[in-house]
């Protein structure tokens, strides 16, 4: 019997205000310890929170991004429950009245378009940080991260596969970047991801018992989980066994997930209105703006550089995914180039280059002008492809212009018939005998010639001219 | 409502109390009483009428995104029964 | 013994007849002679308002409140001054910053001498549930003062400062101010910020003073008004000159009676006074109404299902991880709950449990939701109410003080003591009470004055009109049995 497989996940976005959502501390990664505190995000008795703005007109831009209805009341609930990187003992989180709900996001999986829903998204405040301490028997805590804005985004069950569920996140992730909301930096948790995944007999409808995951902290190890997960249910219901709901935790080590510690305990978070802050009214006016000032979203951008440039679906979804890399596009034909070959250099040598370098675009030492010039000097003919690929090299090295590489390299490719034809005559007046075997009909000797008159000019003759100027000359 | 022992002491685990034996079988009938006093609201038809939260009825009070001076992680440490000089320091925390 | 008021300490200041030094080395004195007895102090910071006050010595008549010796409860914090809020949790907790009322009153250059006693964060009506000490009614030290608000309602009263902060949640500035013979004002809600406050219910403490004088609560409101960027719920509403608002009387104003409150078992006595009170107020040209609070019997219920769940929800921070005492444990596990068990007292337990059951799964619905729309039915019943009188009258409390220990061990009984100023609390409205005489054993009864929201004004001067019509000055107190 065949089993689907059906996925939902939980997946939290750090938003990129520069203070916390209910203090002035500062939201900066990566500050020494407990050092971004104050008497509020420490939950100093008597402390009260003030609600950012920013994170509000964040978390809105992100609902909205999302193809979410709006709740124009919203409010602020506790969530309670203890943990020591919680300092209030309670969450201000949104619970029955969410900033967003029943939105959608598109992914295209094997060439078509798919559809997954988004239950809600709401806003809330994350926990600090908790590690292990070297002597084994405590724990030690930061609470720098205590009170930064996120959101949680959660997902309807309507992910079908490990891959889906890596397409999703990057289509949010990139949805995310595209409207300035968040870093989605994985690896320093400005995004995470917890799924939920359960198999079904095929052809059912009702959902079989499920496990959700924690701990993945890449995208590709979201992928790997959740596919040992699949694999691992796959067996159990195969052997008749029962898959048991609970929580497992994906080990990077051995690539498996495994069971967490089962709580002692079911939740109960007794969710109240947050009597300390009042509710949140977003006017039309506000909701409009938002609209308004969302920038041409992922989906969008990918289908105007199918129809617009004409590019193929596979080069406007690389191209697309993130919003510098399609900016940095843009510029490069804006600049002038040809919308495929444009593609062709930013897909291939550009990118290359900076993920061997571990460079995001925004870093690239060439710039789009730049690299416009030196597809114009192909274009041109001053140069070939083949010179242009060592000249790109040279640039990224460098930072200097096509242009300069080319005359400091001699590179200048020779289409001036002026210089060729004298070459090309003494070509053909000392190899008669290929002469002969051209004219005798073997194509094979033309080449020979071109190659001699090349070799004569050290490689620089434009190729097509001299095969003209043999040809005008041997006759054909 | 009559609140049984095993409810006391399940309503204890949920707000981290450990309560004595003695202390479950005090609280059980105050809490069953003061409870039972509460139920006179079930008497009330409020269809339709709204929670009041607040009696405030105002909306959207923010503060702006900008830094605040916070605390010296020294003084804020300073607090904590236990600390490094780094980090407040806990019982381990279990996985799970 | 010799008590003033602020206005007569502040005249005196200002006419340079006393430096502050003196009025603070007084204070010290009376609270070295009395408190013993009394109990109202957790903590006197002697030496450092001493200092304060000798600094003052030299300058020149500035703040509003200049030289004016004063006490705060100690729930309120105050940076670099142990804060306990008369809770174990606590007992060595040392706030790294200033509540914004302490912040304000610094400000006016006022003299901060301590911290006052309390119930464990606020819950209870007669400071028994302080962990610390007990406070006495210093009309007669076999009685209680009161509560939560009871160390500073026998400060005052006792003549050990002018003028004392509280925080009245249901009731905890007001009854207390009867039960000691002072005046106690509740704020509406959002008047005066909640920042530094430690938290009992949210959304019904509200910060007020205690005073002598009715025209005293006038000034210290006015420097501890305002809207507080800390706190959400504070108000950006203008706030009134108060003092000036006192005057003009109250004729043509309609002081609404409510009806139906026998079945409260009011005291015999307390109705007396109330009612001589009321006949005070219409010879000075007030008109009487009768008005209806169809869901005032509901009032106890509702507020003993919210402030509890508030509450345990607000004292989850108390874990021992961050500040305040930590007990041992082997686990995390453990360590909270042996904090969390040996730190709270039996009130503070058995109200964490109250409000941990009512927001329960399964149990949201039927009570603390259902709490909130009988709280909205109360609110209605007061804008109808106000739609007939300017201000409402009623006893702040059924009874006068209370024997020590009596309601110790009956905390339905404790709590239907507040049945007449839990209303004020769940609707937000300002309230005022002020003493309208004294029992057969000599105990003192409140008369409790409630306005429109935001309308203190009105309030205040209904019972400073009150005050200087009733013609009789409230007895000293025994300080004994
Ligand atoms: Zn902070």
């Amino acid at each position: 019997m065949g089993y689907e497989t059906v996925i939902g996940l939980e997946v939290h976005v750090e938003l990129k205000t520069k203070t916390k959502i209910f203090c002035g501390c500062s939201t900066n990664f990566g500050d020494p310890p407990n050092t971004n505190v104050c008497p509020v995000c420490l939950g100093h008795p008597g402390t009260l929170p003030v609600l950012n703005r920013q994170a509000v007109e964040l978390a809105l831009k992100a609902a909205t991004a999302l193809n979410c209805q709006i709740n124009q009341d919203c409010k602020f609930d506790r969530k309670n429950y203890f943990y020591p990187d919680l300092p209030k003992g309670y969450q201000i989180s949104q619970y029955d009245q969410p900033i967003g709900e029943h939105g959608y996001v598109e992914i295209e999986v094997d060439g078509r378009r798919k559809r997954i829903g988004i239950t809600r998204v709401h806003l809330e405040e994350d926990a600090g940080k908790s590690m292990h301490g070297e002597d084994g028997r405590h724990s030690l805590i930061d609470y720098n991260r205590t009170g930064v804005p996120l959101i949680e985004i959660v997902s309807e069950p309507d992910i079908r596969s490990p891959e889906e569920a890596r397409l999703y996140l990057e289509a949010i992730k990139s949805i995310m970047q595209y409207c300035d909301i968040s870093d989605c930096r994985m690896e320093e948790g400005s995004l995470r991801c917890d799924a939920n995944i359960s198999l079904r007999p095929e052809g059912s409808t009702e959902f079989g018992e499920k496990t959700e995951l924690k701990n993945m902290n890449s995208f590709r190890n979201v992928q790997r989980g959740l596919e040992f997960e699949v694999q691992r249910q796959t067996q159990l219901l195969e052997q008749g066994q029962a898959v048991t709901q609970e929580t497992r935790r994906f080990d990077e080590a051995t690539q498996t997930t495994v069971s967490m510690r089962s709580k002692e305990e079911a939740h109960d978070y007794r969710y109240f209105p947050e009597p300390d802050l009042l509710f949140v009214h977003i006017d039309d006016a506000w909701l409009d703006r938002v609209r308004a000032e969302l920038p041409e979203l992922p989906a969008q951008r990918r289908a105007r550089f199918e129809q617009e440039l004409g590019l193929p679906a596979y080069d406007a979804g690389v191209l697309t995914a993130e919003r510098a890399v399609a900016d940095y596009y843009e510029s490069v034909v804006a600049a002038g180039s040809d919308a495929k070959t444009a593609s062709n250099w930013v897909m291939g040598d550009l990118l290359g280059y900076l993920n061997a370098q571990g460079l995001t675009v925004e870093a690239s030492p060439v710039r789009p002008e730049q690299l416009a010039g030196l597809i114009a000097q192909v274009d041109k003919g001053t140069i070939s492809i083949k010179q242009a690929r060592d000249v790109f090299k040279l640039m990224c090295e460098s930072g200097k212009d096509a242009e300069v590489i080319i005359k400091e390299q001699g590179m200048e490719q020779i289409s001036d018939e002026a210089v060729l034809v004298p070459i090309v005559e003494e070509v053909i007046a000392n190899n008669p005998k290929s002469v002969e075997d051209y004219r005798a009909g073997k194509q094979k000797a033309l080449g020979a010639l071109v190659g001699q008159t090349m070799k004569a000019t050290k490689g620089k003759a434009n190729p097509a001219v001299v095969n003209k100027l043999i040809l005008e000359r041997i006759g054909g | 409502m009559k609140i049984s022992e095993e409810t006391v002491r399940h309503v204890a685990a949920l707000a981290r109390l450990s309560l004595s034996d003695e202390e479950v079988a005090h609280l059980a009938p105050q809490l069953s009483e003061i409870i039972g006093y509460a139920e006179q609201l079930q008497q009330l038809n409020l269809d339709d009428v709204a929670p009041t939260s607040h009696s405030l009825a105002r909306t959207n009070v923010f503060r702006e995104d900008e830094p605040w001076p916070g605390l010296a992680r020294d003084v804020a440490l300073a607090c904590a029964p236990d600390s490094t000089d780094e980090y407040v320091r806990v019982p381990a925390v279990l996985e799970g | 013994m010799s008590v003033h008021t602020v206005k007569e300490i502040l005249a005196s200041l200002r006419r340079k007849e006393s430096k502050p030094s003196e009025w603070t080395e007084t204070a010290l004195r009376m609270i070295e002679q009395h408190d013993p007895t009394i109990g109202a102090f957790l903590t006197v910071d002697g030496e450092r308002a001493l200092e304060r006050a000798r600094r003052l010595d030299g300058e020149a008549f500035d703040g509003a409140l200049f030289g004016v010796p004063y006490a705060l409860k100690d729930n309120i914090c105050t940076r670099n001054l142990k804060t306990t809020a008369a809770s174990r949790i606590l007992e060595s907790y040392i706030p790294p910053y200033d509540a914004t009322v302490a912040q304000r009153l610094a400000a006016t250059q006022g003299v901060l001498l301590g911290k006052t006693n309390l119930d464990e964060f606020a819950m209870g009506s007669s400071t028994e549930n302080s962990a610390f000490q007990l406070t006495r009614n210093p009309y007669d030290v076999k009685r209680v003062p009161g509560g939560s608000s009871g160390g500073s309602a026998a400060a005052v009263a006792a003549g050990m400062v002018p003028f004392a902060l509280g925080s009245d949640t249901g009731g905890s500035i007001r009854q207390p101010a009867s039960f000691c013979g002072v005046v106690g004002l509740k704020p509406t809600y959002g008047r005066v910020s909640r920042y530094g406050l430690i938290a009992f219910a949210s959304s019904l403490d509200q910060i007020g003073p205690f005073t002598r004088s009715v025209e005293d609560a006038a000034f210290v409101l006015q420097a501890i008004s305002g809207h507080d960027e800390r706190d959400s719920t504070s108000a950006p509403q203008d706030v009134p000159d108060f003092v000036r608002g006192l005057e003009g009387g109250v004729k043509g104003l309609r002081i609404g009676l409510v009806t139906g409150l026998d079945e409260h078992g009011v005291d015999a006595e307390v109705q007396a006074a109330v009612g001589k009170a009321v006949q005070t107020l219409q010879d000075a040209g007030a008109e009487v109404v009768e008005v209806h609070l169809p869901h005032l019997r509901y009032a106890v219920a509702t507020y003993y299902l919210i402030a509890p769940a508030e509450a345990s929800s607000n004292l989850a921070r108390y874990d021992g991880v961050r500040y305040g005492r930590r007990a041992a444990g082997q686990s995390l596990a453990e360590m909270y709950e042996n904090t969390r068990s040996e730190g709270f007292g039996m009130e503070v337990k058995r109200r964490i449990m109250i409000g941990t059951y009512a927001l329960s799964s399964g149990y949201y619905d039927a009570y603390y939701r259902r709490a909130q729309q009988v709280r909205t039915r109360i609110r209605e019943d007061f804008e109808q109410a106000f739609k007939r009188c300017d201000v409402i009258v009623m006893p702040t409390t059924p009874t006068t003080a209370f024997p020590l220990g009596e309601k110790v061990d009956n905390p339905l009984q404790m709590y239907l003591n507040d049945i007449f100023t839990i209303p004020a609390n769940l609707a937000g409205l300002p309230a005022l009470s002020v003493p309208c005489g004294v029992s057969s054993e000599g105990l003192p009864i409140g008369l409790q004055l409630l306005a429109h929201w935001w309308d203190e004004a009105t309030l205040l001067r209904v019972g400073h009109t009150y005050e200087q019509a009733r013609g009789f000055a409230m007895p000293l107190p025994r300080m004994g049995a």
